[in-house]
């Protein structure tokens, strides 16, 4: 078996709580590990909103979310947490020791005293469109995320969307696939002017068909996709025949494997207890930030950095239970050098 | 001084529910929904950034034109009609007296 990662502090979800949870475990000289679905820190503001002003961070009038992301990189580099990117937690295992292991779909494991969970609005999956019997053709010929472009060398391949994600797969497969077409609900695209450009330029040569004001309503075929079923508003339905479906329609966080780690959920949330720690009803798991719920809940960042704060305290308890715990304010500390 | 107007949002199931919304707390279809616990989920918080509280515009009142951030949402949701609208991009505001939405599908 491969060799498991240990640290004191197992922390799902790289977002601005779980980020920040580094540094107030670092303050405690524990030691952290991030696991996150996406393959970059930051959860939602790096992922959704980059460019979108925050405006009640303490202390910044106003701050981009991209660049909250990048301070509190910065923040915590001195505690040299480690990173598990792109593979999301699967599964819990509590050992007769007390401690978890955690082991995500890719199967890397990890092994901690405390896992805090801070996984937001949990992972981000493909939103797949509500077609009924569509995931027997999930792998047969309808693809939400291209890992192999070449396989659509010389096939016939529709795409639904109208982002950059569908954009530049129909700039890029137009040269490799058979043939291209694109399904869009409006006339206009957003996403890059220049790829827009492009895809209409494609359009106008020939080697893209671009069937707007329409939507897939359907696939058919047997053993994979044979065809799709396209409505269009001016032209009604028409079947086109196809080898590939590909539903771009951006990505959707869903609260995934935990739901099922016997967890208390409420209304797609972890109940903790915010009287003492932020502990779930699983001992040694705490959940944190926007993922839990409790009498008040508010889902805000600046409440995520206050649950983590509060939480570590518990969690070193657990990592060291023979250690006394002293809180000390970072001015009398003189910065975190001396705990690096 | 009257600050508040009467909406009806139909929900899922096609069951209408009366609300009294406020138009003088900057307030949102989408949060009015959720004050009165109907089954919006309001992911994102309002950013038009995730489209789960997808309406329809039932009732004849001219709302503000969507923005293109209203309009991107849309492209990615599913369901989607001419009277589609983002719950979270309709503030109250007393001239939406009467306004009548139905709640779209809910999609994964």
């Amino acid at each position: 078996m491969e060799t498991m990662i240990e640290t004191d502090l197992l922390i799902i979800g790289a977002g601005p709580t779980g980020l920040f949870t580094v540094f107030e475990a670092g303050l405690l000289k524990m030691k952290c590990h991030l696991i996150d679905s996406l393959p970059q820190p930051g959860g939602q503001l790096a992922e959704i909103y980059p460019k979108k002003p925050i405006y009640d961070i303490p202390g910044y009038p106003v701050v981009m979310a991209g660049e909250l992301v990048d301070n509190l990189m910065e923040q915590i580099a001195p505690f040299n947490p480690g990173f598990t990117l792109g593979e999301s937690a699967a599964t819990i295992e509590k050992r007769e020791d007390g401690k978890f292991i955690v082991t995500t779909d890719k199967g890397t494991q990890h092994l901690a005293p405390s896992v805090a969970i801070a996984g937001g609005l949990g992972v981000f999956t493909p939103r797949k469109p509500p077609i009924e019997g569509l995931s027997a053709y999930e792998n047969k010929g309808v693809d939400y995320i291209i890992k192999d472009p070449e396989k659509f060398r010389d096939q016939r391949v529709v795409i639904s969307g109208g982002g950059d994600s569908a954009l530049d797969w129909t700039i890029f497969l137009a040269d490799v696939a058979k043939e291209v077409s694109l399904v869009h609900r409006r006339n206009s695209f957003r996403g890059h002017l220049d790829s827009v450009d492009k895809v209409h330029a494609l359009a106008e040569a020939g080697k893209v068909k671009l069937i707007t004001n329409a939507e897939v309503k359907d696939v058919a075929g047997d053993e994979g996709v044979e065809s799709v079923l396209i409505k269009s508003k001016e032209h009604g339905e028409l079947s086109l025949e196809c080898d590939y479906w590909l539903p771009l329609f951006g990505l959707t966080p869903t609260l995934g494997p935990i739901a099922d780690w016997g967890l208390e959920i409420e209304k797609n949330s972890i109940v903790v207890d915010n009287a003492t720690d932020y502990r779930t009803n699983i001992e040694g798991i705490y959940a944190i930030g926007d993922v839990n719920t409790y009498p008040g809940k508010l889902k805000l960042i600046l409440c995520g950095f206050h649950e983590a704060t509060i939480m570590v305290q518990s969690a070193f308890k657990r990592a060291f239970p023979d250690k006394k715990l002293s809180f000390k304010y970072t001015t009398v500390m003189g910065g975190v050098g001396s705990l690096e | 001084m009257s600050a508040d107007i009467n909406i009806t949002v139909i929900d899922r199931e096609g069951v209408p529910h009366e609300l009294v919304a406020p138009t003088d707390m900057n307030m949102n279809l989408m949060e009015v929904c959720k004050s009165y616990e109907l089954p919006v989920k309001g992911t994102c918080g309002g950013m038009a950034m995730c489209a789960s509280c997808h309406c329809y515009l039932e009732s004849d009142h001219e709302l503000k034109e969507a923005s293109d951030d209203e309009e991107d949402m849309l492209d990615q949701a599913f369901f989607v009609e001419d009277n589609s609208r983002l719950g979270c991009q309709i503030f109250m505001h007393p001239k939406l007296e009467g306004l009548t939405v139905t709640l779209a599908p809910e999609s994964e």
